[in-house]
């Protein structure tokens, strides 16, 4: 499979990937490397691990991060509750320690988290460790220990190696910086906003029913849209959202209407100032420019 | 003509090509290793390695790590390999001298050698070997001066390292009692579970010990914005010395300067090396004691780099004295953008240990609503002093 098959695989579920994506994507499959992907919000890195899992026929297991995380939430945790109530059965059946230390630390009573899942799957998964930069340091460091090894440790019953090692897509919003050691670990990619005509096939891969004139006036808006000063810039999800409202709405040209204009908006603005910043009279401007 | 480099002929080969071009990516500043040589070989099996686009391409996701670096790779790998037919004479350049970025240091904190004995030869201590050193140097950057201030004339290696401990006692005052995870401790409010079923199997399944957890303390991320205008210029050395003590002793702290512009100095602080440290910095701090322009200084904050380095677990510490040249209500814009963050906002203002200081510069009015704490500071000992008012924030 060359980077170009793998590209078309990709378009075949609706996702449009640039070569510099596809390329990346490519090599962090073949040479088994994790890839971090970087970019504003909503430039559809999400999306990319979701559509690679369908493409690959494989299953995806999400790891959402946020401060605090920690192990507990991301590799594994003991099933205390059926612990304790085994334990206590075991007592009025008369079972000796030994048996029962054995039985209650085993996999039976061990509670998988999304990482201890990835490496334990039959067919390799694709793991995607969503907005990295949200974890704190300690776990950024605990992840370069797994994803160089793929084994977990778990002091009760041993070590886990992988059965099979997981595709990694690791994202980040850039909240922080992230250390120098996970970045050499990774390929990387930075994804900025989709020029118009990547942008335009984005829209016929998700709607192939939208009309060639009002797709164009669609895209030509929203990428008007991001030279504006705005405290949210509106990404890929929200041109289709704004595309499905327009649809449902049955507007066939922007330009005619621009109260319905208005009013579809709130799905391209999330705050008010920018609400208040986009009048009418600016937005018929942009569409009259975008036409 | 083929825009392609051409070697010489009696170059080694592919593999001294590809290790050529990444010692020329490593003098360019990128941190790569061998590891990362290794998989730029594997890496060409992966694609049509012919096709010098897709080496490219390949070669990008590899040997970058952030969006700076994959924006300067294209030009770095054209200078490379698509020279204009060039002959290249010598592929695997000579090793990087020992003051090369990616090296560590051979000074200590201070300035000094670590190995040899004397003092730093910095051209502006007027003092010791640096008036012996090379009088060159001493003649061109007096010149300099007249064009732009020379920041290591206002803060001596002495100066940081007393900063250096006032910043970490100040640091080490703003702690954040939230956090979502837990962690063993003798009077915590939550039980747990763990070691209570490990313990409990020595008595035959019953929890006899109960062990507890709480939230740990956490500290907060410190970002400090120092204004260096004109009426500044007394305190700059306090200030300067403390966002370098910072920057050394935090990792997670961020710093900028500003005059009627905003300029990042993390990275420039962050330099092992004290002096040159400074000294990168004076380079970026161009205007230096000039006009303030706070209001649209802490804007571009706001917008930008705010974005990105403040959340709800930051302190934002403003050190300037409020006499803004541009409109008030462009500072009360900015700062209740950088509010809705989340974050905590202190400014330190070195008049107001003035006897009868009120607040009346119409840029400082315009702040006071959204400060969390106002306070003095024109000295070290100033700052220091604010440990107690820290910690009850």
């Amino acid at each position: 499979m060359t980077w170009t098959d793998l590209k078309s695989a990709l378009a075949a579920e609706g996702y449009v990937a640039s070569d510099d994506l596809a390329v990346a994507l490519h090599l962090g499959l073949s040479l088994q490397r994790p890839l971090l992907l970087e970019g504003s919000a909503g430039v559809g890195k999400t999306q990319l691990a979701h559509s690679l899992a369908i493409a690959r026929g494989a299953k995806l297991i999400r790891l959402q991060c946020y401060e605090g995380l920690d192990s507990a939430q991301a590799i594994y945790e003991w099933n205390y509750q059926k612990q304790l109530l085994s334990i206590r059965a075991a007592a009025e059946n008369g079972e000796t320690g030994n048996a029962v230390e054995k039985r209650i630390f085993s996999r039976e009573f061990l509670l998988e988290r999304p990482l201890l899942a990835a490496i334990t799957q039959d067919t390799a998964p694709v793991l995607l460790i969503d907005e990295i930069d949200r974890a704190d340091e300690a776990f950024e460091a605990y992840l370069l220990e797994v994803l160089s090894e793929f084994q977990i440790t778990v002091p009760e019953l041993g070590t886990i190696t992988a059965t099979t090692k997981p595709v990694v897509i690791l994202t980040s919003n850039g909240t922080r910086d992230l250390s120098d050691a996970l970045r050499r670990r990774c390929l990387y990619s930075y994804m900025e906003y989709p020029d118009r005509m990547t942008e335009l096939a984005i829209l016929g891969a998700r709607y192939p029913t939208v009309e060639t004139r009002l797709g164009q006036q669609i895209v030509g808006f929203v990428q008007k849209l991001r030279e504006e000063d705005l405290e949210k810039t509106p990404g890929i999800a929200e041109m289709l959202d704004f595309a499905a409202a327009l649809m449902g709405l049955g507007i066939a040209d922007l330009t005619r209407d621009p109260a319905v204009l208005q009013h579809t908006l709130s799905t391209l603005l999330k705050t008010q100032n920018d609400r208040a910043q986009i009048t009418p009279e600016v937005a018929a401007r942009i569409a009259g420019r975008a036409a | 003509m083929s825009r392609v480099t051409r070697f010489a002929a009696r170059d080694p080969g592919a593999m001294a090509r590809i290790s050529g071009f990444m010692a020329h990516l490593r003098n360019n500043g990128l941190q790569l290793g061998v590891c990362e040589t290794n998989l730029a070989m594997e890496a060409l099996c992966a694609v049509e390695a012919v096709e010098a686009q897709h080496a490219r391409l390949a070669w990008r996701a590899i040997c970058t790590g952030c969006k700076d670096e994959a924006d300067r790779f294209d030009d770095l790998f054209d200078s490379y390999w698509l020279d204009a037919g060039r002959v290249k004479q010598k592929i695997v350049p000579t090793p990087p001298t020992s003051d090369d970025s990616g090296v560590q240091s051979s000074r200590d904190a201070q300035g000094k050698d670590a190995s040899g004995a004397g003092t730093a030869t910095a051209p502006d201590g007027g003092e010791g070997e640096a008036v012996s050193d090379g009088e060159g140097r001493l003649v061109a950057t007096s010149v300099q001066n007249l064009m732009q201030k020379d920041l290591r004339d206002l803060v001596t290696p002495d100066d940081i390292a007393q900063a250096e401990d006032v910043a970490r006692r100040l640091g080490a005052a703003l702690r954040d009692r939230r956090s979502r995870r837990r962690s063993a401790a003798h009077r915590g409010d939550r039980l747990h579970f763990r070691k209570i079923i490990r313990a409990s199997l020595a008595t035959g399944g019953e929890p006899l010990r109960l062990f507890r957890k709480q939230r740990p303390e956490r500290p907060h991320k410190i970002v400090a914005l120092c204004d260096v205008s004109g009426s500044m210029t007394l305190y700059s050395r306090v200030f300067l010395a403390f966002l370098a003590g910072l920057m050394r002793c935090d990792r997670h702290a961020d710093a900028y300067l500003f005059h009627t512009r905003l300029v990042r100095i993390t990275e420039a602080l962050r330099d092992k090396d004290t002096l040159r440290g400074i000294g990168r910095m004076s380079l970026m701090a161009d205007g230096f004691g000039g006009g303030s322009q706070i209001g649209p200084s802490l804007r571009t904050f706001a917008q930008t780099y705010a974005k990105r380095f403040v959340d709800g677990r930051s302190v934002v510490l403003i050190l300037s004295d409020g006499y803004d040249t541009a409109p008030a209500e462009t500072l009360d814009a900015a700062l209740s953008e950088l509010k809705k963050r989340g974050c905590k906002v202190i400014w330190l203002n070195p008049l107001k240990s003035w006897q009868d200081y009120a607040p009346v510069a119409s840029g400082m009015a315009a702040a006071l609503p959204y400060l969390d704490l106002f306070a003095a500071a024109s000295t070290l000992n100033d700052l220091a002093a604010l440990e107690s008012e820290l910690v009850a924030l």
